[in-house]
């Protein structure tokens, strides 16, 4: 099977959870969306692989679950703490680092 | 002990001295500093002595030792040693600074006694002591230029001592300012002859200078004019003697030390340590000799009619050492180095007897108020008479061996020497004329209401106000209380005064022409090189020389008589015919005025045109400016991308990301 197709797919799951990080406002679904954009590169990095016919990108797909999963739990971990103080779910209320 | 050795300890004693007083006095009570500073001086002097017997028993030929404590810098073809050089010019320098200043320490202790400034005073003194000492002990052009610096230093601090006083601060920077002048002078002029001697040290510069140098050749001309223009700043010969007179702002044992016996003699000191290279220049040295008569004339005129008791003296000792510049520069080497000695034993007199007079008027120093001293203070007036008819060359007192010598010497070297040997007699007239008018106004005609006072057996205590301008004093940092000293009362001023006055007289001795010359054979290892011996006058044309010099200032002593207190009315009528020339005289020639002109409204122009226009336009506007509205708004944008909103941070993460990848993208295709 032609490796662009992958790619293609890989790109069009990026712009779905790209679009979903800007328009979004819910930390949660912004979170969902970036485990989106973090697959569509795995999935392009795995059809890369396959296509190149070693293991390079397989492992480098490994290791973005790893960091997708770390990140996550600090998400979340946040998630839970805005809840517990009552601030609003929204992270355009939260912009107390402006310059 | 070598003579090396007794040179390195002459140094010594002074800085350990200033060390100790500087660092210790809070420590030391009362009159303690003094005493101290002035057993350091003292201790030096007597170093100095056996230098002066060790010395006599080398034989003649070895009689210049030098000596090396380390190299500061050794590179390829050029070192400069910490070294100092013993020879007799050297001892007879170290004599006369060592000695002088002992006694100047001693009246010191008690002129100074009320001043809150005590410790300091005598810290900057034996300082001023101690770089003198390496300056006439120096064995190479470095060292000396460092004696040099420190004594201009040391100059600077003692003018400026009263330091609330706005005038004595603005002296202290003229003097600073012109002596730098001349420093840089002097290091051109080493660095003139290294580059054509490639020796630093005195013994290598003067045995290569005559390989190095064709008689009048223009490199050596200018290395000596370089010289000079260092000798004329420290020892005030015009067009750079402007600072001197000024420099009466200071205490009056700083004016004898330092303005009148040591430091000013300096530049002499100087003209005849280099006469090897003088020799071989004798444009340079026609040149000193001339601005040496120019000055001594000036000088003599100014203080004719100078009304400012410090003054008139200030302006004497700048045309005496105008006869120095004059006879060291025409090769009467011993005649000018014996003025020298005998100018610091009366001159360091005449500033006493001042400070001392000053005290008893509580401060004021203008002539026109003084007068009838003679009964209220019998002990300044024998004194300051003594040093006075020195000072005119009376006979047999000592500046008449000295300072006629110098113009007999003059006058035997024939052709236009023959002119500046008149005008020396000529202002030797005047010498003799200000030193009567010095006398007679001060000790003579009526009392004043202070010297009344003081026959009764009190002091006048007036307000504290500035002799210069008439403004309050602040007394707060340093400055004599309400008790003045006269020499009348206390016996350290008495015993310097003593001292000084015995050698004022009978200083001449060890010069008599024909009968004594004890000064000449000391000195004459120095100078036997020199190639001019055979110009110096037989003993008879230099007792014509010092008869001539003998009248004159008899004449002169008994015109001052005759136009001071015999007959007033002759004043006014003199006054009268001869009213712009008295007026040029008091103004000293405009030469402040002249420098005001020339030098100081220009270079203030130029420094104003720099700070308004350079600095606040250019550097204030355009660079800082500049610099300053860029940084502004890069900042601006960097500040208003940070929003604090999540979103658009990923919106411009994003957005930049695609722009890279598009521009990779279209840069490898």
């Amino acid at each position: 099977m032609d490796t662009s197709w992958f790619v293609v797919l890989s790109a069009f799951i990026f712009c779905i959870g790209a679009a979903g990080v800007l328009t979004r406002r819910s930390p949660l679904v912004i979170l969902l969306c970036l485990e989106l954009m973090l697959n569509a590169g795995n999935l392009a990095l795995i059809a890369f692989s396959r296509m190149a016919g070693n293991q390079d990108g397989q492992v480098f797909a490994l290791i973005v679950m790893v960091v997708a999963a770390c990140e996550v739990v600090i998400g979340l971990g946040i998630i839970v703490a805005m809840y517990r103080r009552r601030l609003p779910i929204d992270v355009d209320a939260m912009s107390e680092l402006r310059g | 002990m070598s003579p090396t050795a007794y040179g390195w300890l002459v140094l010594a004693f002074p800085l350990v001295g200033t060390l100790v007083v500087a660092l210790g006095w809070k420590a030391l009570p009362g009159r303690l500093p003094g005493w101290i500073a002035s057993a350091a001086i003292g201790l030096s002097f007597v170093a100095s002595l056996g230098m002066l017997v060790s010395l006599l028993d080398q034989p003649e030929e070895e009689r210049q030792l030098v000596s090396s404590a380390y190299t500061y810098l050794e590179t390829a073809g050029m070192s400069a040693d910490l070294s100092i050089l013993v020879d007799p010019l050297s001892v007879f320098m170290c004599l006369v600074v060592s000695g002088v200043s002992f006694l100047i320490h001693l009246y010191s202790i008690s002129y100074m006694t009320s001043d809150r400034g005590y410790s300091r005073f005598f810290a900057y003194l034996n300082f001023f002591v101690f770089s003198m000492l390496l300056l006439v002990l120096a064995g190479n052009f470095v060292l000396l230029i460092v004696g040099w610096a420190f004594v201009g230093a040391a100059s600077y601090l003692l003018i400026s001592f009263w330091y609330r006083r706005t005038t004595a601060t603005a002296a202290g920077i003229k003097a600073f300012v012109i002596n730098v002048i001349g420093d840089v002078g002097l290091v051109i002029g080493a660095f003139l002859l290294f580059d054509g001697t490639g020796a630093l040290d005195y013994v290598g510069v003067f045995e290569a200078a005559p390989d190095a140098f064709a008689t009048n050749d223009p490199q050596i001309v200018a290395a000596c004019l370089m010289i000079l223009v260092g000798a004329f700043a420290k020892s005030a010969q015009l067009p750079l003697h402007t600072w001197l007179p000024d420099a009466m702002e200071g205490p009056t044992p700083v004016s004898a030390l330092i303005h009148a016996a040591t430091m000013v003699t300096a530049g002499v000191y100087l003209i005849a340590r280099c006469h090897p290279l003088f020799e071989l220049a004798p444009a340079a040295a026609d040149v000193g000799a001339i601005i040496g008569t120019a000055t001594l004339l000036f000088a003599a005129t100014v203080a004719m009619a100078a009304t400012d008791l410090k003054r008139v003296i200030a302006y004497s000792t700048i045309s005496q050492i105008g006869y120095m510049v004059l006879g060291v520069s025409v090769a009467a080497y011993g005649a000018g180095l014996f003025h020298l000695m005998t100018h610091a034993f009366f001159k360091a007199l005449l500033f006493m007897g001042a400070g001392s007079v000053i005290g008893a008027m509580g401060g004021i120093q203008s002539l026109d108020r003084m007068g009838g001293f003679r009964k209220a203070m019998p002990f300044t007036f024998v004194t300051f008479t003594v040093g006075a008819l020195a000072l005119a060359g009376f006979p047999f007192f000592s500046g008449f061996f000295s300072k006629d010598e110098i113009l007999a010497y003059t006058l035997n070297r024939g052709g236009g020497y023959v002119v500046l040997g008149v005008v020396g007699y000529i202002a030797a007239l005047m010498t003799a004329f200000y030193a009567g008018r010095m006398v007679f106004r001060v000790f003579f005609g009526p009392p004043v209401s202070e010297a009344r006072e003081l026959e009764q057996g009190l002091l006048h205590h007036g307000e504290h106000a500035n002799p210069a301008t008439g403004e309050a004093e602040d007394t707060d940092v340093g400055f004599p209380g309400a008790e003045h000293h006269v020499a009348e009362r206390e016996w350290p001023m008495k015993a310097a005064m003593a001292a000084l006055a015995v050698l004022a007289v009978i200083g001449g001795v060890l010069g008599i022409p024909g009968v004594t010359d004890t000064f000449e054979r000391f000195l004459e290892p120095t100078f036997e090189d020199s190639r001019f011996h055979d110009t110096a006058p037989g003993d008879g044309a230099e007792w014509l020389g010092l008869a001539a010099g003998g009248v004159f200032a008899l004449i002169g002593l008994a015109a001052a008589y005759h136009y001071l207190l015999r007959d007033p009315e002759l004043r006014l009528v003199t006054r009268r015919r001869f009213g712009r020339l008295h007026t040029l005289f008091v103004n000293k020639w405009y030469f402040d005025e002249i420098f005001e002109a020339a030098v100081v409204r220009p270079v203030a122009a130029t420094g104003r045109f720099g700070r308004t226009v350079v600095e606040s336009t250019f550097v204030q506007g355009v660079i800082v400016g500049g610099t300053v509205g860029l940084v502004r708004a890069g900042t601006s944008f960097a500040r208003s991308i940070q929003t604090g909103e999540l979103r658009s941070y990923a919106a411009l993460l994003l957005v930049g990301v695609s722009g890279l990848v598009l521009y990779f993208l279209i840069v490898a295709s």
